[in-house]
């Protein structure tokens, strides 16, 4: 194709740039970017409700600062706007690569950047004034719920496009994962989100009573299991190998991981409503497809970890690497804790406690921030032409400060959860309760401080990050990178 | 034929494209194919030049 249009200039006499000889990084530069700019908003956001959990006057009694408002404001931020902006850059940046050939659609990409960065500051404006649709991960109401799936096909247009044109045979196995991410994020979005509009700013769903509750746990336990896993996975199949300089374990192995992971996946949101007027029968459903999803979860943090067999010698010096096999322990830690919460009768102790937040966060912040850490350290350098990050030691800095972070959190809301869950069950011997619910509280306060503490830890790394990026991008002037030509 | 039946069906089935996914993924004639694949992420970039640039 580049000879091909080598010929045409010759003929019209014209120099320019053949953009088809070159990759299309300027739409992965620009995510990159926003994906360090919106992690420090979102967790900034994080710390400040840890806080007003203590100390609730930190509203100042301003309907848009309280925690209702800026609780829906966090979770967005940090699940669609830093790790959406993660996903886009690194899929956009993957399927690239491993297809050999430039992205389709220059301006389309261009337009999934400009609108996903629209989308996230209309949710920034609208929760805080309460503006929301009540169901949990999918607020937005539904002018903004339109332009995300207007963004959303534009992005399965540019991905499979890219995929459609590709100069390589096989499709490797992190365009799996981000596909099928694309797809599933697609058909949730829309089905959950089916509501009718009253005014610009209120709609209704079209589900009722339990049909409203199923529907929104089938759209939320899959933004976990698409969103915040397959897509991610993509991202580990891709950096971890390109970090380690080794191909990944079993590529056998994957292809078993994927199909059994996004078959099995569907079907665990049940877990999310149990001992709730949803039907036993699919609570138990519900159940025991948690429990299966232990199995493919397993098999690909295994191919992940072992993908480093041979090289852990490389752990000693690389932070990046760090980063990543980290993010592959607490995603084997937290897809543990996952089945087992789903058991019916664990699920009667953890269920409504802060055992749930916190095994929320070892994977958002453990598995999902860590995997994204370490892949844009990763990826940054190669976009700016540079060998690596300007300060590796920072990295390493950065590492800690995160792996501190996330256990203070992880260990203070698995002890506040438990306490909560036995003393709410606590029973006298007339059968009337223990405990007052406000007792439940006190007991768990210094919990909370432990928390904020491990929330502040975390952050504190993001803005070394911010630093340490500004430092590599600032005096760089990007470099076009040639496709390569397939093997 | 009733719903169980189609279940039960379905079952076997999914239970069945499972098998044969792994016998697929673990068969020999794959093997120089997934080895290929593999190494796809272990490509350097290749920076364009100036001169390549200029007369691309």
């Amino acid at each position: 194709m580049a000879r091909r249009s080598h010929t045409n200039q010759q003929h019209t006499g014209v120099l320019k740039l053949d953009t088809a000889a070159s990759y299309n990084d300027k739409v992965v530069r620009q995510f990159s970017i926003m994906v360090v700019v919106w992690g420090i908003v979102g967790m900034l956001v994080g710390v400040i409700i840890a806080a007003q959990l203590i100390w609730p006057q930190l509203n100042f009694d301003l309907p848009f600062l309280t925690y209702s408002r800026l609780r829906p404001l966090h979770t967005n931020a940090v699940i669609f706007a830093f790790g959406g902006s993660a996903l886009f850059a690194t899929a956009y940046y993957v399927v690239q690569r491993t297809c050999h050939v430039r992205l389709a659609f220059d301006k389309l990409a261009a337009f999934t950047f400009w609108g996903w960065q629209l989308i996230i500051v209309l949710a920034a404006i609208t929760l805080p004034l309460g503006i929301t649709q009540s169901k949990e991960y999918a607020e937005l109401e539904w002018p903004i719920d339109l332009l995300i799936a207007v963004v959303w096909v534009a992005y399965a247009i540019v991905f499979f496009g890219t995929i459609y044109k590709r100069r390589v045979k096989h499709i490797y196995v992190a365009n799996w994962f981000y596909g099928a991410f694309i797809i599933t994020v697609a058909v949730l979005h829309i089905f959950n989100n089916l509501a009718i509009p009253v005014s610009l700013t209120k709609s209704y769903s079209i589900y009722t009573g339990v049909v409203d509750g199923m529907m929104q746990w089938w759209y939320g336990h899959n933004a976990v299991g698409f969103f915040l896993t397959a897509g991610f996975l993509g991202m580990m199949y891709y950096f971890v190998p390109k970090q380690a300089g080794r191909p990944v374990y079993s590529y056998r192995l994957s292809v078993v991981h994927f199909w059994s992971l996004i078959a099995v996946y569907m079907w665990a949101g049940p877990h999310h409503l149990h001992y709730t007027s949803l039907p036993d029968w699919a609570q138990t459903l519900g159940m025991v497809f948690s429990i299966i999803l232990l199995a493919p979860s397993w098999g690909g943090m295994i191919n992940g970890i072992m993908t480093l067999s041979g090289a852990w010698h490389k752990l000693r010096s690389d932070p990046i690497l760090k980063f990543m096999i980290v993010a592959l322990s607490f995603y084997g830690m937290s897809t543990f804790e996952g089945p087992m919460m789903s058991i019916k009768t664990v699920n009667a102790l953890s269920h409504y406690t802060n055992w749930t937040i916190g095994h929320v966060h070892s994977g958002a912040l453990g598995w999902v921030a860590m995997m994204t850490i370490g892949s844009i350290y990763s990826l940054l350098p190669r976009l700016y032409n540079r060998e690596s990050m300007y300060s590796t030691r920072l990295i390493d800095v950065h590492f800690w400060t995160s792996t501190i972070g996330v256990v203070l959190y992880a260990v203070s809301m698995w002890i506040a959860g438990v306490t909560e869950g036995l003393m709410w069950r606590a029973v006298n011997d007339d059968g009337t309760l223990t405990y007052s619910f406000v007792e439940s509280l006190k007991a768990v306060e210094p919990y909370h401080y432990m928390r904020l503490l491990g929330g502040l830890v975390f952050f504190s790394g993001m803005i070394i990050m911010a630093y340490n990026v500004w430092k590599t991008v600032s005096d760089k002037k990007p470099v076009p990178v040639a496709v390569l030509e397939p093997a | 034929m009733d719903m169980n039946d189609l279940r039960g069906i379905l079952t076997a089935v999914i239970f069945f494209a499972f098998i044969g996914i792994c016998i697929w993924a673990w068969s020999s004639r794959r093997k120089k194919d997934f080895e290929a694949t593999a190494a796809l992420p272990l490509e350097e970039d290749k920076v364009l030049t100036t001169n390549e640039r200029e007369n691309n």
